[in-house]
């Protein structure tokens, strides 16, 4: 007998058998449900639910998909929101993207998703597959997908396994966003043994629309097709749906199935071209991508979502391997596969189109006028239930929190307390810690990795790494575009959570705003340790609270964004690490602001106040790997104020360049804003020092907020400057642009004249030496 | 189901990147008695019916005309498997 | 004036050399991979990007396509035809042009703004350009290194015919710093870096005067359209 006849006639557990069976072992438990959880399944169905439908409930159920540990949290990004906020928001979140409109007719979709799991279990394709289902998501918008970014966190680098994931995950980036053809914007690399056995792996995707060409993933019309196209399925990611198969089969049982998924980036350019154009023909009612739950969720999402019902065949889904079974088929991850619903009159041309770009498909059956999802395996039914209770009405947790015990500890024991030597009146020494903290892998230049991937294509990347956000143009014709910085830092969330997802935001809007953009909305990604965890509880609760309230406050909302838990080896969580994105919008990308000064003989001004904030710096980890006291302080009324500032100063064209300040502080700053070009510069700190009530150490490398590094003509000084003062941004002229060349100084007064080669050659190193 | 296989090295004398970088990997792992690595490729065509010589002939310039580039890459051997 | 540019499944750099021959001055033709009709084009561009997944061999499907069994036709009576890093593939396949083009030797995916040697003047496609010009324009590609037999490099070298050379560092092992080559009669050039990505102020390779502001591709667009005008 054949496998797939073995499969119809002896192993399938049929809706009418499980009706008839009700005493049948299932196994929920290794699925990962709870007790209670099964029964609230039984109850929905009337009957004990049958193996497929069993496989779907505890995959949609998951935390990855049901969000059930952090959905009374993340309310908080729909609830405190203005309307004033909501005035560009054409989508907001739990849909697959948020879309902002930007102007002109024109929209973005933009979102960061994590892959982390898989890239640590097989580096290339977690990652790759990680870029393959952003972009996916980004595509099922109605969007031309423009431009990626990553945000990459690995183990220390003495550490022999760090490689190993290094390598892969940027080769598997490299591998499948090229190959997509999508310009690598920017992103950050991060190495912390925290992240050992835990990398995280997240991946952002922004895509450009017309208003009218926006897509919903939703069914609504009974009689419409459901077709999926793409790939054909295969056995990619379903290792623990394997315990189904094991359960219904005995010796004839499929081979051990693989946990991970493979991506074809070719298949996914071909499929991202062929649905663009199927959009622009209007024959796609309703579109949804397949990520984690494959089928299962799309035909339940999308009936959910449309408030209609579906009646599907699986055996009619294309199959790579023909001994899956219909649980294998439901929770296949295989990758590249989209499923449209298409109107009967469309379906010519559907064809047409998906047959133009070769991309196979199949009808595996409609949309129907009843709050219900059927699916039959050859003729028999193997699912039968109410669509929503799948897709949205999913467990809600409400997760023990519990103040961690070694909080207040850590708190105490702060730069100052624990009586760190600042060096304040060693400029030796403290020159050659600007070399230490530049050089530190963390603050070291990162074209290892950059230079791997993309950022031409597609010839709209106006900014790009190292520049302070990722910028690209959307209208040619008027030079409209979106900048996008992403931000995040495990170490001031290790010591405050609430305050550290604040800092983040107020950097990743910082940045925008030094690019010339002005910031509009913003995406996150939660890496967080186990939620069994009450302490990791706490500190997402106070994550979430601090994002929320900081957006509230800078009057930008949330458009959607992805949470992953279970970051952690054994008792050890990683640092909370919530990555914020934000996005901004500039009229024309030709007012871009590079990040480093060009001309010589240009002022130098710091905007902003220091103060002494050391708690938590690269300094005090590079110099005395310690970590403890509070993160430093943030005043958003002061960003929002900054940035507006820096967007009326570039509209002037009064700014020539600006660097944000964040980790390594003022000589970061420096180092990088000279490095960029090549151009040297010759500053003071005596001034902020005065002003400021710092000591030297605290003037180099505080990691205080609200801070931004600017050089401006000498003919738009004045202008500058009472910008500035009318706006009470604090202004301080602290250096002039000098020479480019091989003699360029980064010279600061009573520290040290710095050759601009020595340190280019320090900052350069450290990556290549590691990894290369 | 029969198949004839295809195998397909790069030309002896020109440089060959990837087996190089193996090479040096199990160098690095000590194994020093594998003095050279050189990765080509095994193309399996599925046909129907056991091949004729006919059949062996036609793959044979499949193989010189499509499956390998003559710059570059040699044919180094073709033959049936079940 | 118009130029046709070539879509494979998986190209990705149509759209840049489209923009690239407006820029230039001329008409985009777009020719579908499957249509071995060339619309009457006066020169045709073979873009950049990963065409069939750059399965079996980078190039080697797309140079079976019905438009590429036309291009050939036309190359050999003398249509003027640029492949630019995937399109070069295409027509080393094709054996428009000689030689192989194989993993990068440091077997990494490369981008990076690229200094070239213009070597040669004489072509459709590089008249616009001084002799011995050095120019800057971004190069990306994991299967770059060019790679040939000693008597195709002799004969390369002795004849004149390599259009382009890596300066300032070799990026990926191409045997004799090659980066571009044209064939016997002119008309057909292939080089791995792509000029269509140095053509638009803003959006180029960081130039002396400012970031973004490298054009140095442009030259190769405004050559073609100089060379059928006068042909």
């Amino acid at each position: 007998m054949s496998q797939e006849l073995n499969n119809s006639v002896a192993a399938v557990d049929t809706v009418a058998v499980a009706a008839a069976t009700p005493d049948k072992h299932q196994p929920w438990k290794e699925l990962g449900l709870k007790q209670d959880e099964y029964d609230r399944i039984k109850d929905i169905l009337g009957r004990r639910p049958s193996s497929a439908e069993l496989a779907m409930y505890s995959v949609m159920w998951s935390e990855h998909c049901s969000y059930k540990s952090s959905k009374i949290y993340l309310r908080q990004f729909g609830e405190k929101v203005t309307d004033e906020m909501k005035k560009h928001l054409m989508v907001g979140m739990g849909e697959n993207a948020g879309v902002v409109d930007i102007g002109e007719g024109w929209a973005v979709t933009f979102k960061v998703e994590s892959h982390n799991h898989p890239s640590y279990i097989e580096p290339f394709q977690g990652a790759a597959t990680g870029v393959g289902g952003i972009v996916r998501d980004i595509l099922t918008m109605g969007a031309r997908p423009i431009a990626v970014m990553d945000q990459l966190r690995f183990g220390a680098v003495d550490n022999a396994d760090t490689a190993r994931v290094v390598h892969g995950v940027v080769s598997g980036i490299s591998f499948y966003g090229n190959c997509l053809g999508l310009p690598n914007i920017g992103g950050e690399t991060v190495f912390d043994k925290v992240y050992q056995g835990n990398p995280l792996v997240n991946a952002l995707s922004v895509g450009a629309l017309r208003h009218e060409d926006l897509k919903l993933a939703k069914a609504s019309n009974p009689g419409d097709l459901v077709i999926l196209f793409g790939a054909r399925t295969g056995a990619d990611g379903i290792g623990g749906v394997s315990v189904l198969a094991s359960e219904t089969f005995d010796s004839t049982g499929p081979a051990k199935r693989p946990a991970v998924q493979v991506g074809d980036p070719f298949a996914e350019k071909v499929l991202i071209e062929c649905c663009l154009e199927l959009y622009h023909a209007g024959v796609v009612a309703g579109i949804q991508d397949l990520g984690g739950a494959g089928i299962s969720c799309a035909t339940s999402e999308l009936a959910s979502n449309g408030g209609a019902g579906m009646r599907i065949d699986l055996e009619k889904v294309l199959k790579r391997d023909e001994s899956l079974t219909p649980e294998e088929i439901l929770m296949s991850e295989s990758q590249e596969r989209m499923m449209g619903i298409v109107p009967k009159k469309d379906l010519k041309a559907f064809i047409a189109l998906v047959e133009k770009w070769e991309v196979e498909y199949s009808i595996l059956g409609e949309v129907i006028n009843e709050d219900r999802l059927y699916i039959n395996w050859h003729g028999e039914e193997i699912v039968n239930v109410p669509p929503r209770t799948v897709a949205h009405d999913g467990p809600v947790y409400h997760r023990p929190v519990e103040y961690p015990t070694w909080i207040d500890a850590l708190n105490a024991n702060s730069v100052n307390a624990a009586g760190l030597n600042r060096f304040a009146d060693n400029a030796t020494e403290l020159a050659a810690q600007i070399f230490e903290v530049t050089s530190s892998p963390n603050q070291a230049d990162k074209s290892w990795v950059t230079n791997q991937y993309d950022r031409y294509v597609g010839g709209n990347t106006a900014l790009a790494q190292p520049d302070d956000s990722g910028m690209v143009r959307v209208s040619e014709e008027t030079g409209l575009g979106i900048a996008i910085a992403t931000d995040a830092n495990g170490r001031y969330c290790q010591l405050n959570p609430y305050e550290g997802a604040k800092l983040a935001l107020a950097e990743a809007y910082r940045n925008v705003a030094a690019s010339g953009a002005n910031p509009m909305a913003v995406t996150n990604c939660l890496n967080f340790g186990s939620p069994e965890n009450p302490e990791v509880m706490w500190q997402f609760k106070q994550a979430t609270a601090g994002l929320a309230d900081g957006c509230l406050e800078l009057g930008i909302p949330v458009t959607g964004g992805n949470v992953s838990f279970y970051n952690q080896t054994g008792d050890v969580a990683i640092h909370p690490t919530p990555v914020v994105g934000v996005l901004g919008v500039i009229d024309n990308v030709a007012r871009r602001i590079p990040s480093g000064w060009q001309d010589e003989g240009h002022n130098v001004y710091l905007l902003g106040t220091t103060r002494d904030e050391l708690d938590g710096s690269v300094w005090s980890e590079v110099v005395h790997g310690h970590l403890g006291g509070q993160p430093p302080v943030v005043d958003l009324a002061g960003e929002k104020a900054l940035g507006d500032l820096l967007g009326g100063a570039s509209l002037q064209g009064l700014i020539a360049s600006a660097h944000d300040l964040s980790e390594g502080g003022l000589a970061q700053a420096l180092v990088e804003s000279s490095l960029r070009f090549g151009v040297g510069v010759r500053v003071w700190l005596t001034e902020i020092m005065e002003r400021d009530g710092v000591d030297l150490t605290a003037a180099l490398f505080a990691e205080s907020t609200g801070r931004v590094l600017v050089s401006v003509g000498r003919e738009d000084d004045v202008k500058f400057v009472g910008l500035c003062e009318a706006r009470n941004v604090p202004v301080l002229r602290i250096g002039v642009t000098d020479v480019k060349g091989d003699d360029a100084l980064l010279s600061i007064k009573e520290v040290a004249d710095l050759k601009l080669t020595d340190l280019r050659d320090s900052w350069k190193g450290t990556i290549p030496a590691l990894f290369g | 189901m029969p198949k004839i296989i295809v195998e397909v090295m790069p030309k002896a004398d020109l440089l060959d990147p990837q087996g190089k970088a193996v090479a040096n990997a199990l160098h690095r792992k000590g194994h020093a008695s594998i003095t050279n690595v050189r990765i080509g490729k095994r193309i399996e065509l599925h046909v129907d019916t056991t091949p004729t010589a006919a059949d062996l002939e036609q793959a044979a310039q499949i193989a010189e005309s499509f499956l390998s580039n003559g710059v570059i890459e040699d044919v180094v051997n073709i033959h049936v498997e079940d | 004036m118009k130029i046709g540019v070539v879509t494979f499944p998986g190209t990705l750099d149509d759209r840049d050399a489209a923009r690239a021959v407006r820029i230039a001055g001329a008409e985009v033709v777009p020719l579908w991979h499957a249509d071995a009709n060339l619309l009457k084009v006066d020169a045709v561009v073979l873009p950049g990007g990963f065409s069939y997944g750059d399965y079996l061999r980078c190039g080697a499907i797309a140079a079976q396509a019905p438009v590429t069994q036309a291009i050939v036709n036309a190359a050999k009576g003398g249509l003027p035809v640029l492949g630019i890093c995937n399109g070069f593939q295409v027509l080393v396949e094709s054996h428009l042009l000689p030689g192989g083009l194989i993993r990068n030797e440091h077997q990494h995916f490369i981008c990076r703004d690229q200094r070239l040697r213009v070597e040669n003047v004489d072509t459709a496609w590089t008249n616009q350009y001084q002799l011995g010009e050095e120019i800057t324009i971004p190069l990306k590609n994991a299967e770059g290194g060019y790679i040939a037999s000693e008597e195709t490099l002799k004969r390369l070298e002795g004849e004149g015919l390599i259009a382009f050379r890596y300066i300032d560092g070799n990026p990926n092992g191409s045997m004799n710093d090659i980066a571009g080559l044209r064939n016997e009669r002119g008309n057909v050039v292939g080089l791995m870096p792509h000029p269509e990505h140095a053509v638009e102020a803003g959006f180029g390779p960081d130039g002396a005067a400012a970031m973004r502001s490298g054009l140095d591709g442009l030259k190769i667009f405004e050559s073609v359209i100089k060379a059928v005008v006068n042909a």
